[in-house]
Order: structure tokens, then C-alpha cells, then sequence
């Protein structure tokens, strides 16, 4: 960024960590921007005169007597239709090749939404998979991750979700991406044809892991624009947020901050709900709808990051490789979404939400009659049934290539229940039952 | 009034050299750009004060100008606070402009303009105390009393009250005269310090009288009485925020006041999209009209959070002194601690556990302490229950929030990761969770005159029924279904019928959402009858295909309008079913 007239350039750092350099200087707002060297940086403390600058991509390099200037505001993105179908690093300047956006600018990490101008969400979005349309029904205005070990296919679901779901915009945040997943995403999106509606700001693997922390800001900030401004329907991929918390709790170890759970920053709560509270329903029409994948490390989610992400978020998406099937399913034990009573048998069929916990019970009950099996207990007719039903539901509906309506997933539950049981185990209300109970 | 200069900045602490006394706790306002930003002082070395600001400090620079008020945080007391939403600070959010929070925008809670009927309560010459009744006006069809002030010291006399009329909240309705002989004007507003607890009561009482919530495995197994309090654990997804929900919606309360303390949004936006339409069971009037919602969500300031616990708890004592029985919520609790927890650690304070301040426990403990039913001054009753949720971190229980808040609630209703897995809703596990209250002499005289002298011992009976069934499982689960005498299939199916009819309760059928408590005495009896009776069984897959067919039709019944014609059907299937097999 070059400099303009009259701005006070500073050339003495007293103090260079790895991450942050701090110097004396006056009249500097808190959070504002800096460059040191041409470097990006962000003003992290102030205690008197001194000024503690967190460096972006670090601070290999830096001399004390680096040129240090303030640029008088916070970080911002310059929001217009322009943005539309173009692909941004963290700092929000475009890689495409493609011009620089003209737009107003808008700081990022604006104030949040007043909850009474909130609308309660209440559309379905539907993706076509079952282990999510029909236990875990999603519903814009919505914030969901996916809770992932890294050798699942999560990115995969999640651009067939993007690309089925109903929206206007999809914007990608890609923090800590390979750059063979940020190719993936670009292809899969230019070959269905929906680039033009696709917004990407990608941090990969080969950039400062600290840029990440402006990654979900930037996309949120250009949803709010199509949201609020447009009344779109915008849908926000943030995929990985662990890589996000792990930036943030590298940041407060250089701030010295006392770690909590973890090694994560205290306030990781509020620095990821500051995050996902972004999603919402606006009265006018305009929604943001944010899945975000948050990986694991060896389906453990009690760890600080998907520990806390779960609090925050309106349920999880839980994958899970099925050993029986052979496939990824979404595992109807973990995975909840907290919004689905608002349309499920509202805006599906009424049997929905009864046929959906019923499945699931019968699920469960599968999954005791495994124990017993494994524990080499003789299995009863009961157990029997619930493990062969188990394994065709896993087939027919949990898998993640499963791509049908809602209505279809309904009739195809009854179907297993009509083949493997009897109505009084299902524990349905028995008007369902009369309706819906397959015949012969 | 003293001044102040920002004299240091790490996000919303920061530090102000001062030029006279400030006081722990004070609210200043520092001045950024024409905006001013609420904070409040929590440490004072020197001439260096340390606030917390409620609002985000970007943009803030050094020598900005910081104006005290010589106050602590207070919230404004009144007619005119129901169906309202407010932020932590108590805030109105609907006055407030446009779609998004503006920093530095505070509006007022009452209404100046509104006319509330006044009927005097009190006549010239009689003597009054602090909290003492003065008027009645109504809102939303509650009487609300209007007091005489709390700050108020001694015995005061009546100079002046003003007759029967409609008035503003600022209208002076009463003149009182004091010990010294000053005269002190008196309107509907009173200003109260939320940190300190509001104790314009005679006495405090131990709680004995059942709260109604209409959930079975609350008011049935573990009871919360009026006054008693109580908190809900849980690992995320085992449902807290919908068993707060159903226990704020039914329960027999005339103000519930909702404490969103750092959660989701949309859980603030389903109580106000879902309650004005709702009706109170009891009273068959709108939930709303009794309902505030205190909202500081997760995306709201930090320091605010704190601040939204005690601003909630100051509105509920206010109504407490009015002789009414409120029902305080908020979720969640670790929300609060943990922003203490941020607060402390920008502060540089040696950590305790888990990093939270050491405290922790006391701060809590003084919290639930406000809480309580008490006898006013005039031998009317009033009471506060409050029920608090905890989120553990990772969902384990041994936790500092989770563990010193066990030492103070008396009723604890453990959400379980494995029965939320199997979809038992609501997943209070039944083994683990206790009422402290079923234990008190004055609750067993009290439920012995609502219901019977049976009630208690028919619980404990299904209680050690669950622990004797649990027992069964595991021992089946070692040595397998044949390893075990029949008779022991049967003892784990009747504590599966308790399970599946008395306790599972669906929160989203409009019958079995709420039982009423005849309703649940009934269940209870009918669920007794079955687990006295004497079955015969040849082997144990009899007993399972029986007991299930059991359960089918104890559910149908459950899901079936109270004594309707389905209603009593069921009940006869079910008795002809249980003559099948009965010895």
C-alpha cells in the first residue's frame, strides 16, 4: 500500500516477538490498520505510547527500523455486485487476475444484528441427503458444521449441499484450504455452471497462517452486503474452522495470554459466535446460512474447538464411516439440527417428525443388539430385525450419496419399518400407523 | 464529578488515569468520536482505573475523555417492563434504530408518556418501610404494587398519596416524611444497583410449595417448589434450551423472566416470534403478557453479559417485593463465568481452575443465594425460583461452574449425552438428578394435602425402581439375556415403562407436552399398578414383545386429550391387554 502525503511515518521498533512488533507512536486507534515494511498489521494493544501491531504474515524479516505507518481505520472490503464470481485472498484483494472491485468500503466484523430484528427462520433448505433432510433438516437463516475427521470427505458433501441448496449466493471462507481443495471447489463450481453466483476468499495452506483470522469476517462482511442491501439468500461455507481457532490460539500465546482448555484463548466462545451469530433471517427476505466444517482429531468432540463450536452453533453434522455398508454416512446419533422443528412436519409431510425419532430408536436398539453380538451373546428375532433394518436404512437413507426428496425418504422409512417390524414397536402415533403403514 | 483520560487498550479493557475519587464498580462513559461508550470500573490501582466497556473500543485512541457517574450499574424499576425485550443493560431493543446495534445507542427502558391506572393503597398518617406498598397499577392484567423507595432508611410517614387517577411513571404519587423530618417525593420509578441484592422483605422462608412446570420428570421425580432453586447441565444437543423453554411456558408463575446470557439469537427470536401467540396454561392469557426477555447473546459485548445475569435478578426481586411468584431463567451460566474468565485474564490475575478467576465460587454462590421465597412486611408472600443451565466444557461435570454450582442449587437435573443419543427426551437421566426438595418435611406435608400422603414414597419407589432396572441392564449386558433369571427381565421392563411413560415426555406434541399434575397422578398410578402386578412368563422374549405392547398403549394414552373418549379406550385396551397375562 504506498503512502500519501502528511502521514506520519515511524522507524523505531522497540520490540519484535514472532508474531507482533511493538513501537511508540501517538494518535493510533485501537484495532486499526498498519503496514510495517509493506507488511500488514493490526494494532493489538496500547499501553501509553506504546503500540503493540499483530503482523499478519508474520515477522520474518521486519529490522527495527522498518517504516511503520498507520492507515487510520480498521480492516475493510469494498462490497458491490462486482463481487460476484470472483476469487479474494484474506485481505480481500482479488487472485483471479481479475480487476479490483469498485464498492463502498465497509469495515469488517461490523456490529451485530439487533435480535429483535431478527425473523425466526422457517425455510427448509433442502440438500437431497437424507441423513440431513430427514433427522438433521437444515433451514436458511441457519449455522451448522460439519464435524469431520480430516480423511472425510466433507468438503465433497459440502459443495453438493451448496450447489443443490436454493440460494443466491454462495460464498466460500477457505482458511488453512490445500490448494488442491481450493482447485476442487473451483471446478466443481465452474462446472456446474454457478460461478457467476460464487464469492471465494481463500486462505491456503501456503499462506500466514495468522491471515486466517480475517477469512471469516471478509466473506460474512460480503454476505451482509447481498443480505441485507440485495434481500438474497446467501449461503456462507467456512471450511476449516479448527484451522481458524488454531491461528487464534497461536495469536494469544505471542500476546501472552493464559491459555484455557486446550491451549485455546479464553475467549474462543465469543470469537467463534461472534462468527457463526452472523447467520440470520432478515424480515425483508434477505438470509445467511453458514455451514463451516470443523475437523477433529480422532472424533473427539470434547476438544475446546468443537466443544465450544457445538454451544454456539444450531447443531452438527457428524460424518462417520459405516463399516457394515462401507460408506460415509451422517451419524444420526451425533448429528442434530436444532432448527428442524420449525419446518419438519410444517413444511414436510406431518409424519415427519415421529417417523424420523422412531428410525432413530430403532437405530439405537441396532446398535445394542451389535454389543451384544460382539460380546458373543446369542441375538434375539428383535435384535435380529433392528440389525438388518439398521443396515438398509445406513444403505437406503443415511449414505451420503443418497439424493431424493423428502416425501421419498418418508415412504422409504415406512417401507423398512412395514419389512422388518411390527406396528406396535415402531411407537408411533397410531393415526401415522393408519395412514401410512405400508399395505400387504 | 471526577474525569478520566484512556491512558492504555487491549480489546474491551482498558485503562483511564483519573483526576478524583471513582468508586469499584462506578460507570463512566468514555467519549469516542461524539459516541459515548458504558463502562464500569473493576480495579483501581493509584490514579489508574481499569474498566470493562460494554461496547466494542475500535477506533478508541489514547487521551480519549472518560466522564463518571458516580453510580454503580443500575436498572430502572417500573411499570411497563412485561412483554418487553431488553439487552443486558437493560436497554429496549425495540426503540432501538435500524437492523444492526450501534455502540454508544442506550434508550430507555419505561416509557415516560404511558398512563397507568393508580388506586392508593395507603392513606396519609400510616407508617411505611422500604418496599412497603403504596399503590397498585395493572399491566397485563397483573397487579403491579408501587413501593415506597428501597433506598429508603427507617420507619416514614405518609404526608401525601395520590388519589385513584391515571398517571405518568413520572408522576409523584406519594410524599413520604422520613426519621429526620425530610420530606421525600415519590413517582413509579425506582433505581437499583444490580449488584446488590434487593432485601426489602421480612423474612426469608425455606421453600415448600410445589412449582408446577407440567414437565413428568421435573414435577413427578425430581419437584422444584416456589423459591427453590435448581440447574440444568449438559453436554450440547441433550436439549437444555428446550426443557428451559417448556419449563418457562408452563410454568405456574406470574412473571418469568428470561435470561439469555451469552446464547444463540435465534433462541431469543423463537420466544418472541412463539409467545405472544402461546398461551399461559394457567391463566389461559398470552405467554408474553408475562414474559421479559433480558437478551445479551453470544455476539453481544462480553462485559455485557455479566452485567445481563444481575440485571435480570434485580427485575425479579423488584417483583418478588410485590408479593408475586416469578420464575427466573438464564442460559447459561458458564456464559457469565466465562466472560469473568476473559476479564480476569486482560487483568493479568493469577488463574484458578480451568483459568476461571478463583472466586468463582463465591460469586456464584451469592447469585443463587437472591433467589428464595420471603414473607414482605405486610405477611404476603413473594418468591424468586430460579433455574440456571450450565454448559460444561466437553460435557464433563467436573468442571468449576458445574461443580460449585452443585454445592448451591438444590434441585439438579443432569442432560445425558447417551439418553439425548437414543432420542429419551427429555434426557434428564433419572439416577443422577436430585431435588433436594423431596426431602423437606414441609414439602412432604405440603404434596400430602395437594395429592396424598402416598405421593413421595410411590416416587422413591419408581426411583429405586430406575437404579434396580440400570443394575439389571448391566448385568445383562456381562452376562446375556439367558444369564439372567426371567424375573429379572421383568424388574428391567417395568423400570422401562416407568421410563418410556412417565418420564419421556414430547416436548413438540400438543397433549403430551404439558401434564397437568392430577394427570401426572394418574399416570403414576396407572404405571404402579402394572410394576405391583404379577405376570406370567415362560421366557424372557415373552416379557420383552409383552412389555413393549405395554408401553405402546401407555403412550397412546399419553398422546390422547385427558379424559376423552380416546383417552378411556386406551386405558381399557390397556387393562384387557394386562388380563392376558396377569397370575
Amino acid at each position: 500500500m504506498a503512502t500519501t502525503a502528511f502521514q506520519k511515518i515511524y522507524t523505531k521498533i522497540s520490540q519484535i516477538t514472532k508474531a507482533t512488533c511493538t513501537l511508540k507512536a501517538t494518535d493510533v486507534g485501537y484495532d486499526e490498520l498498519a503496514t510495517i515494511d509493506g507488511k500488514l498489521a493490526q494494532v493489538v494493544k496500547i499501553a501509553g505510547d506504546n503500540v503493540t501491531l499483530q503482523v499478519f504474515e508474520g515477522t520474518n524479516g521486519i529490522p527495527t527500523n522498518a517504516e511503520v505507518v498507520f492507515l487510520g481505520k480498521a480492516p475493510s472490503l469494498k462490497v458491490s455486485d462486482q463481487l460476484a464470481g470472483r476469487f479474494f485472498n484474506a485481505y480481500g484483494n482479488p487472485i483471479d487476475g481479475g480487476p479490483q472491485i469498485e464498492g463502498k468500503e465497509v469495515e469488517i466484523g461490523g456490529p451485530s444484528v439487533n435480535p429483535v430484528r431478527r425473523k425466526q427462520p422457517s425455510e427448509l433448505i433442502a440438500t437431497g441427503i437424507a441423513g440431513i433432510d430427514l433427522n438433521n433438516t437444515l433451514v436458511s437463516g441457519q449455522k451448522i458444521p460439519f464435524f469431520a475427521d480430516p480423511d472425510q470427505p466433507f468438503n465433497q458433501v459440502m459443495a453438493n449441499v451448496a450447489l443443490r441448496a436454493q440460494t443466491d449466493k454462495i460464498i466460500l471462507g477457505g482458511m488453512g484450504m490445500t490448494n488442491d481443495d481450493y482447485l476442487y471447489f473451483k471446478n466443481v463450481f465452474s462446472n456446474a455452471g454457478a460461478l457467476d453466483r460464487i464469492i471465494s476468499f481463500v486462505n491456503t495452506t501456503e499462506d500466514p497462517a495468522v491471515e486466517r483470522l480475517l477469512v471469516p469476517d471478509m466473506a460474512l462482511t460480503a454476505a451482509e452486503y447481498f443480505a441485507v442491501e440485495k434481500n438474497e439468500k446467501v449461503l456462507v461455507l467456512l471450511t476449516d474452522m479448527t484451522s481458524y481457532a488454531d491461528a487464534l490460539s497461536i495469536v494469544s500465546n505471542r500476546m501472552d495470554q493464559i491459555p484455557s482448555k486446550d491451549s485455546m484463548p479464553g475467549s474462543l466462545y465469543s470469537d467463534l459466535a461472534k462468527i457463526y451469530e452472523k447467520a440470520v433471517q432478515f424480515p425483508a427476505g434477505g438470509s445467511i446460512t453458514i455451514i463451516a466444517v470443523t475437523t477433529l482429531s480422532g472424533g473427539d468432540i470434547t476438544h475446546a474447538v468443537p466443544d465450544n463450536t457445538g454451544y454456539i452453533t444450531e447443531g452438527q453434522l457428524f460424518l462417520r464411516r459405516d463399516s457394515d455398508i462401507g460408506k460415509v454416512i451422517v451419524d444420526p446419533f451425533r448429528s442434530l439440527s436444532r432448527l428442524k422443528q420449525l419446518v419438519s412436519g410444517k413444511k414436510t409431510r406431518r409424519d415427519h417428525p415421529q417417523v424420523m425419532n422412531a428410525a432413530v430408536r430403532l437405530y439405537a436398539d441396532a446398535a445394542n443388539a451389535k454389543t451384544k453380538l460382539e460380546n458373543g451373546f446369542d441375538l434375539t428375532d428383535y435384535d435380529e430385525r433392528t440389525l438388518a433394518f439398521a443396515k438398509a436404512y445406513s444403505d437406503q437413507l443415511l449414505a451420503i450419496d443418497v439424493n431424493v426428496d423428502t416425501t421419498e425418504m418418508l415412504d422409504v422409512t415406512w417401507g423398512l419399518f412395514g419389512k422388518y417390524f411390527k406396528p406396535e414397536e415402531v411407537n408411533i402415533k397410531k393415526e401415522l400407523v393408519d395412514t401410512y403403514w405400508p399395505k400387504n | 464529578m471526577t474525569k478520566g483520560k484512556v491512558s492504555g487498550i487491549i480489546a474491551n479493557m482498558v485503562t483511564l488515569s483519573v483526576d478524583g475519587p471513582v468508586a469499584q464498580n462506578e460507570i463512566c462513559y468514555i467519549l469516542l468520536n461524539g459516541v459515548r461508550l458504558m463502562a464500569e470500573v473493576i480495579k483501581v490501582t493509584g490514579n489508574n482505573v481499569y474498566v470493562q466497556v460494554f461496547e466494542s473500543t475500535r477506533g478508541l485512541k489514547v487521551g480519549a475523555e472518560a466522564e463518571f457517574t458516580g453510580h454503580m450499574l443500575e436498572v430502572q424499576l417500573g411499570p411497563g417492563m412485561l412483554s418487553k425485550n431488553y439487552d443486558g443493560l437493560q436497554n429496549d431493543l425495540d426503540k432501538m434504530d435500524g437492523v444492526f446495534l450501534r455502540r454508544g445507542q442506550y434508550t430507555s427502558p419505561l416509557d415516560d408518556e404511558r398512563l397507568w391506572h393508580f388506586k392508593p393503597i395507603v392513606k396519609v398518617g400510616d407508617k411505611v418501610r422500604a418496599g412497603d406498598w403504596l399503590g397498585e397499577v395493572e399491566e397485563n392484567y397483573q397487579p403491579l404494587k408501587m413501593m415506597a423507595p428501597f433506598r429508603q432508611k427507617g420507619v416514614s410517614t405518609v404526608k401525601k398519596i395520590a388519589d385513584e387517577g391515571d398517571y405518568t411513571i413520572k408522576h409523584i404519587i406519594a410524599v413520604l416524611t422520613d426519621e429526620q423530618g425530610n420530606d421525600v417525593e415519590v413517582d413509579m420509578v425506582q433505581r437499583w444497583p444490580v449488584k446488590l441484592a434487593l432485601t426489602a422483605y421480612a423474612e426469608k422462608l425455606r421453600p415448600y410449595k410445589l412449582l408446577e412446570t407440567g414437565v413428568r420428570t421435573i414435577d413427578t421425580f425430581n419437584p422444584i417448589v416456589e423459591g427453590g432453586t435448581g440447574f440444568i447441565p449438559g453436554p450440547f444437543g441433550t436439549g437444555k434450551t428446550v426443557l428451559q423453554h417448556a419449563i418457562s411456558k408452563q410454568a405456574a408463575a406470574d412473571i418469568v423472566i428470561m435470561a439469555a446470557c451469552g446464547e444463540r439469537a435465534n433462541e431469543v427470536v423463537e420466544i418472541f416470534t412463539e409467545y405472544p401467540e402461546l398461551n399461559d396454561p394457567h391463566t389461559g392469557r398470552k405467554l408474553m403478557e408475562r414474559t421479559i426477555i433480558i437478551a445479551n447473546t453470544s455476539n453481544m459485548p462480553v462485559a455485557a453479559r455479566e452485567a445481563s445475569v444481575y440485571t435480570a435478578m434485580t427485575m425479579a426481586e423488584y417483583y418478588r417485593a410485590m408479593g408475586l411468584r416469578v420464575m427466573l431463567m438464564a442460559d447459561s451460566t458458564s456464559r457469565w463465568a466465562q466472560a469473568l474468565r476473559e476479564m480476569s485474564n486482560r487483568m493479568e490475575e493469577l488463574p484458578g481452575p480451568d483459568a476461571f478467576p478463583m472466586d468463582i465460587s463465591s460469586i456464584i454462590a451469592n447469585f443463587y443465594g437472591r433467589a428464595g421465597m420471603v414473607i414482605l412486611n405486610n405477611g404476603q408472600k413473594g418468591s424468586i425460583t430460579f433455574i440456571g443451565t450450565v454448559s460444561p466444557a466437553g460435557g464433563n461435570l467436573k468442571e468449576p461452574v458445574t461443580e460449585n454450582t452443585k454445592k448451591v442449587a438444590r434441585c439438579f437435573y443432569a442432560l445425558e449425552q447417551e439418553r439425548a443419543d437414543k432420542k429419551r427426551y427429555p434426557a434428564v437421566n433419572p439416577i443422577d438428578s436430585y431435588s433436594k426438595y423431596l426431602e423437606y418435611p414441609e414439602f412432604e406435608a405440603y404434596i400430602t394435602e395437594r395429592i396424598n400422603g402416598e405421593w413421595t414414597s410411590k416416587v422413591n419407589e419408581m426411583k429405586t425402581r430406575m437404579l434396580r432396572g440400570k443394575e439389571i441392564a448391566e448385568q445383562i449386558n456381562i452376562l446375556g439375556d439367558d444369564g439372567v433369571p426371567v424375573d429379572y427381565h421383568v424388574v428391567f421392563w417395568k423400570s422401562e415403562l416407568i421410563d418410556y411413560v412417565v418420564l419421556q415426555q414430547d416436548a413438540f406434541d400438543e397433549i403430551d407436552a404439558i401434564t397437568p399434575l392430577e394427570r401426572q397422578e394418574e399416570i403414576v398410578d396407572m404405571v404402579i399398578d402394572i410394576c405391583h402386578a404379577d405376570f406370567e412368563f415362560d421366557t424372557f422374549l415373552e416379557v420383552m414383545d409383552f412389555f413393549k405392547k405395554v408401553i405402546n398403549i401407555c403412550k397412546q394414552v399419553n398422546y390422547s386429550e385427558y379424559k376423552s373418549d380416546d383417552y378411556y379406550r386406551y386405558r381399557k385396551e390397556l387393562d384387557v391387554f394386562l388380563a392376558t397375562k396377569r397370575k
